[in-house]
């Protein structure tokens, strides 16, 4: 299995390799995550005040039917859908660009190290990230499992309901790839967290 | 609520508590921001965005974070309401489950 992200000794940088087959599954999934990200904006209601709607504060107001996007996007409001349509249209489309960006920077690095279109056998894909984009690509993989996990309806315990689906069940595939990138997450947190101990080690 | 605010501080306390019985006046730490626990997230990773994004140390990240794994949600931070909505937002960012209400909610 992939040894996932360490931090470099002497770089201190955060570094993986993949396999350029590993990769490509990633750049996959971000690929989906961002047309994902784009489908179903919300349709604006239309709003009674000439002079807001003047000002065009467009974005949407009710939670979103995908249950994907209704989990990446949750009401902040749990009693009080006036508040809550408000909150979601000052925030929904910041947070929709700031996560597609998010997972195109996560394809920009791995195309500049070297990803081509059709990966190649045997080819090994080096990223070496700094700090920021260590967290950007936390939070892309942490968007992919919260999209990938809501599709399959992941709960609390349920390990052998997945280990005992037979391999030909397209959600073991599915949830091997939502396991696998658990794992890279994991080491992602351990790298940046590590990065923390030298900080305080060294009296930052 | 930012002019509220400023009307206090330059009130006598009988002005103050008639505006608070008067207008409802908000205290500034009446809302409070709430993280739900979902079955997704990793401990790790929730343990991680407290210390990152609030500063907790760790000890009182994971204590967070075990509130919201075992009792299905934990109070996270508290403040004034445009506080708490910056607050949810940014855990929104972080893919975290959050909502903000009323402290005494």
């Amino acid at each position: 299995m992939n040894p996932g992200f360490h931090r470099h000794q002497s770089t201190g940088a955060v570094v993986a390799t993949f396999s350029a087959g590993e990769a490509d599954l990633i750049r996959s999934l971000s690929r989906q995550l961002i047309e994902l990200l784009h489908n179903e904006q919300a349709v604006l209601e239309t709003d009674p005040d000439p002079l807001e709607a003047l000002l065009d504060f467009s974005g949407p107001t009710s939670a979103p039917d995908d249950p994907v996007l209704a989990r990446l996007f949750p009401n902040a409001y749990r009693d009080d859908d006036q508040a809550a349509g408000d909150f979601r249209r000052f925030t929904e489309g910041a947070l929709r660009d700031s996560k597609s960006r998010a997972a195109a920077d996560v394809i920009d690095v791995l195309e500049e190290a070297g990803l081509g279109e059709s990966p190649e056998n045997g080819v090994f894909i080096d990223v070496e990230l700094d700090e920021a984009t260590a967290m950007t690509w936390m939070k892309s993989f942490n968007d992919m499992r919260l999209a990938i996990g809501t599709r399959l309806d992941v709960a609390e315990g349920d390990e052998e309901f997945w280990a005992a689906l037979p391999d030909d069940d397209q959600r073991a595939h599915v949830h091997d790839i939502y396991t696998y990138l658990a794992y890279l997450q994991e080491t992602l947190v351990e790298a940046l967290s590590d990065g923390w101990a030298v900080d305080a080690a060294e009296g930052n | 609520m930012g002019i509220r605010h400023n009307v206090a501080v330059s009130a006598s306390p009988t002005e103050l508590e008639d505006l608070a019985l008067g207008e409802g006046l908000q205290l500034s730490s009446a809302w409070v921001t709430i993280v739900w626990n979902d079955p997704i997230n990793l401990m790790s990773y929730v343990t991680f965005v407290f210390q990152q994004y609030f500063g907790y140390p760790k000890a009182k990240a994971e204590k967070l974070m075990w509130e919201v794994h075992n009792d299905g949600r934990s109070v996270v931070s508290s403040g004034t309401r445009e506080a708490m909505e910056r607050d949810v937002q940014a855990m929104h960012e972080y893919g975290l489950w959050a909502t903000l209400q009323k402290a005494d909610g």
